[in-house]
């Protein structure tokens, strides 16, 4: 087994603890704050692993803007019961912990197979953006239209939406 | 076109700016403690008790009639009269105020006391820095410290003085007719 | 060489170092001029601006505390760590403790990939401008638990603006940046200044001297203005208008590290602007290269804030939707222009047809654009609804 820098493990346990308190803390708001954590925490990883463009996009995109639109949409669907405790069931989950086991060991299963593959073969070299940029505009261009015609759509579906409703109240 | 307007007030801005070191015209602020603005004759901000001639005690002009007390809206001002009399600027034997002490926390500069006293004996000085550090009876001011001489009225409301000035001289002129009538009717 | 004694005395102090901290003495090394310098320029710029603006509106600025008032800062430094810390009993007290933490070491961070000189730089990676539109992002967060945080209405309503108001800003900000790398053909700022190093003649090859960069810069600079909630887009923390939007409930020195944080945040976009398009370290005219590279950083840096401070000065506040139609409609079309236009000085060659292409592509948009933003300006007849 490799030997787990300090960095990573001060990492993973953060991310951990951001992700378990995202699940347990009272106040949606709060929750929505660790989920924001563990993004980070993510993102540090991907830096820590040396792929620069993930790692700063992970930042970029998910804290700067999912994080925020998450906290956007509890304020504004929610925001009178700032203390309002989701949902905690009473009893044993059992769905939710065969599921989770489940989820763990489709996961272990990929993560040691790939393992025993990679560890014989030669490291990859560092993906720098420039070798992104060729990929995707080479050997990926009908994913990349696909992915911008489905977010035109989803903005333009927003903008229907939002423009809809003003018609409706005059 | 549309940041035309932006610009202009930019360079508006910037003539401002320059103009402001060029031009010292344009800065009209009064560096406060080193420069003053000038105060105008009828300023007013805190009563003071006029005295004749150099000694405070002998001279007041106050008889302790007590009617700024009653006509003073805020109630500042406490006066005591005296037991014995003393001469007053005609000669006629008048109380004194043994006790006058104004508060200066509560007065609140109407003039009031000025435009009853029958004696034009309590007029308003205009100083303003009357702040003190002393919580306890700084600013209760007693009749030592309210009491100023007629030169100082004369300094700071030249035009009123004056006119009071001119008053009292007739009325002196009278009461000295008065005290000599076999002169006058010889 | 004065150009370079900052880099000597860092390898030189490095020298007395015992090996085995070389590293961490290093680190510490090229942090600390960070930590010192900006700070310091942050206290001057809050003398400066006040300065600047009395002067501009026919008043001294403050002249009591130090010679013509420059320890001004020291006063409000003191007055600020005096101050009492009022926090609201129903606040969060958690979150609005680490509200100004995280907004400052958010603060902190753009400064390791700015070059600042010939190798002078904290961090030479090789995405630094994506780094730094990272770590802006995450700004806004903070910014939102300050506002969520102190359980006002305004100052929830103050902070929801001002988030709206810095991700709507974001966008026309990236798309100029992206400009400039598809010129520079990389995401190192290190790259870039380098690209803009030479001269033609008496001109440097700057990419604010070519028309697709100036308009970009302005585009650029008005977009740092909003993303640093500066005047004229200050109406999160407009105080006649939210009295202090989402640091309402602040006092004493959290409200200092806001104020640190946003200004820092401003000397950080401008900075990223001078790598971009001014040239970062270099010297305008061929024969002023003599200077010293870390002197150009600051001079340039200078004049960017005395733009904003005159800025302050001249403009009105904008309104929330004004912000937001400018932001949409007329930033964004003209960023993706000027994308545009990038591209086809990049691709047509040197010479006459460049420029003109480019510039005609840029004003027709604008000419176009302007119309659309003049006609949203005319106010419609008034008409009743109920009182016919």
């Amino acid at each position: 087994m490799r030997q787990m820098s300090a960095a990573f493990l001060i990492l993973a346990i953060v991310t951990m603890i951001a992700a378990c308190a995202a699940m347990t803390l009272r106040g949606l708001v709060h929750c929505a704050l660790a989920l924001a954590v563990a993004f980070a925490g993510i993102g540090t990883l991907y830096l820590s692993l040396g792929a620069q463009f993930l790692g700063l996009a992970q930042l970029l995109v998910y804290v700067g803007a999912i994080a925020v639109l998450i906290v956007f949409v509890i304020l504004l669907t929610r925001g009178g019961e700032s203390d309002a405790r989701p949902l905690i069931p009473t009893g044993l989950p059992i769905t939710g912990i065969v599921v989770a086991t489940t989820i763990l060991a489709l996961l272990a299963w990929a993560v040691f197979h790939s393992f025993a593959i990679h560890s014989l073969g030669p490291p990859a070299s560092p993906a720098t953006v420039r070798e992104l940029g060729t990929v995707l505009m080479a050997d990926y261009v009908l994913p990349l239209e696909v992915m911008g015609l489905m977010l035109t759509a989803a903005l333009i579906g927003a903008v229907v939406v939002a423009m809809k409703e003003k018609q409706d109240t005059q | 076109m549309l940041g035309l307007g932006i610009l202009k007030g930019l360079v508006e801005t910037a003539r401002n700016f320059l103009g402001s070191y060029i031009d010292k015209e344009r800065l009209v602020t009064v560096q406060f403690p080193e420069e003053r603005l000038p105060v105008a004759e009828a300023a007013r901000n805190f009563p003071f008790l006029i005295y004749d001639g150099v000694d405070p005690e002998q001279g007041l002009r106050c008889v302790a009639c007590q009617i700024c007390e009653k006509e003073c809206p805020p109630r500042c001002i406490t006066i005591e009269k005296s037991k014995d009399k003393k001469p007053d600027f005609v000669g006629k034997q008048q109380f004194y105020p043994a006790v006058f002490d104004i508060d200066v926390s509560v007065c609140m500069s109407c003039q009031i006391c000025v435009e009853v006293c029958p004696f034009d004996a309590i007029r308003m000085d205009n100083e303003f820095e009357l702040s003190t550090t002393d919580r306890f009876g700084g600013l209760l001011w007693t009749k030592e410290k309210l009491a100023r001489p007629n030169e100082h009225y004369e300094a700071i409301h030249p035009t009123e003085a004056a006119e009071v000035e001119a008053r009292r001289a007739e009325e002196k002129a009278q009461a000295d007719a008065k005290k000599q009538p076999s002169t006058v009717t010889q | 060489m004065l150009d370079q004694v900052f880099v000597s005395l860092k390898h030189w102090l490095l020298g007395y170092s015992p090996a085995a901290i070389q590293p961490a003495v290093s680190i510490l090394l090229t942090i600390l001029p960070i930590l010192l310098v900006f700070p310091v320029l942050f206290a001057l710029t809050t003398v400066l601006e006040r300065k600047g603006l009395g002067r501009i509106q026919n008043r001294y600025g403050p002249n009591r505390v130090g010679f013509y008032g420059i320890l001004q800062p020291m006063a409000d430094a003191l007055k600020s760590l005096t101050k009492e810390d009022i926090v609201p009993a129903s606040a969060d007290h958690t979150v609005h403790f680490l509200a100004p933490l995280i907004l400052l070491a958010v603060a902190f961070l753009p400064f390791a990939v700015l070059p600042i000189g010939r190798n002078m730089i904290a961090a030479n990676l090789d995405a630094g401008v994506l780094f730094f539109f990272a770590i802006g992002a995450i700004s806004e967060l903070s910014v939102f638990m300050a506002g969520w945080s102190s359980r006002n209405k305004y100052s929830l309503l103050g902070a929801m603006r001002a988030v709206a108001q810095m991700i709507s800003y974001e966008v026309p900000l990236l798309l100029s940046s992206i400009a400039v790398i598809m010129a520079a053909g990389s995401l190192s700022t290190v790259e870039i200044v380098n690209k803009q190093a030479g001269f033609s003649g008496i001109f440097p090859h700057w990419y604010v001297l070519t028309p697709w960069g100036f308009v970009g810069f302005v585009l650029f600079m008005i977009a740092a203005t909003a993303e640093t909630n500066r005047s004229p887009f200050d109406l999160p923390e407009g105080e006649s208008e939210i009295i202090a939007g989402y640091y309402i409930e602040y006092s004493g020195f959290k409200f200092a590290l806001f104020f640190l944080g946003e200004y820092l945040g401003m000397f950080a976009i401008s900075g990223l602007g001078i790598t971009l398009f001014l040239g970062g370290w270099g010297a305008p005219l061929p024969f002023l290269t003599w200077v010293p590279s870390w002197i150009w950083f600051f001079a340039k840096l200078l004049g960017l804030i005395i733009g904003f401070i005159w800025v302050r000065g001249t403009l009105p506040r904008l309104r929330m939707d004004q912000l937001m139609n400018f932001a949409w409609k007329f930033m964004l079309p003209m960023a993706l222009v000027v994308v545009v236009s990038a591209g086809a000085w990049r691709f047509l060659p040197q010479g006459v047809t460049r420029w003109l292409v480019s510039t005609l592509l840029l004003a027709v948009a604008y000419g176009l654009l302007a119309r659309g933003v003049e006609s949203r300006n005319k106010i419609a007849k008034r008409t009743y609804r109920f009182a016919e």
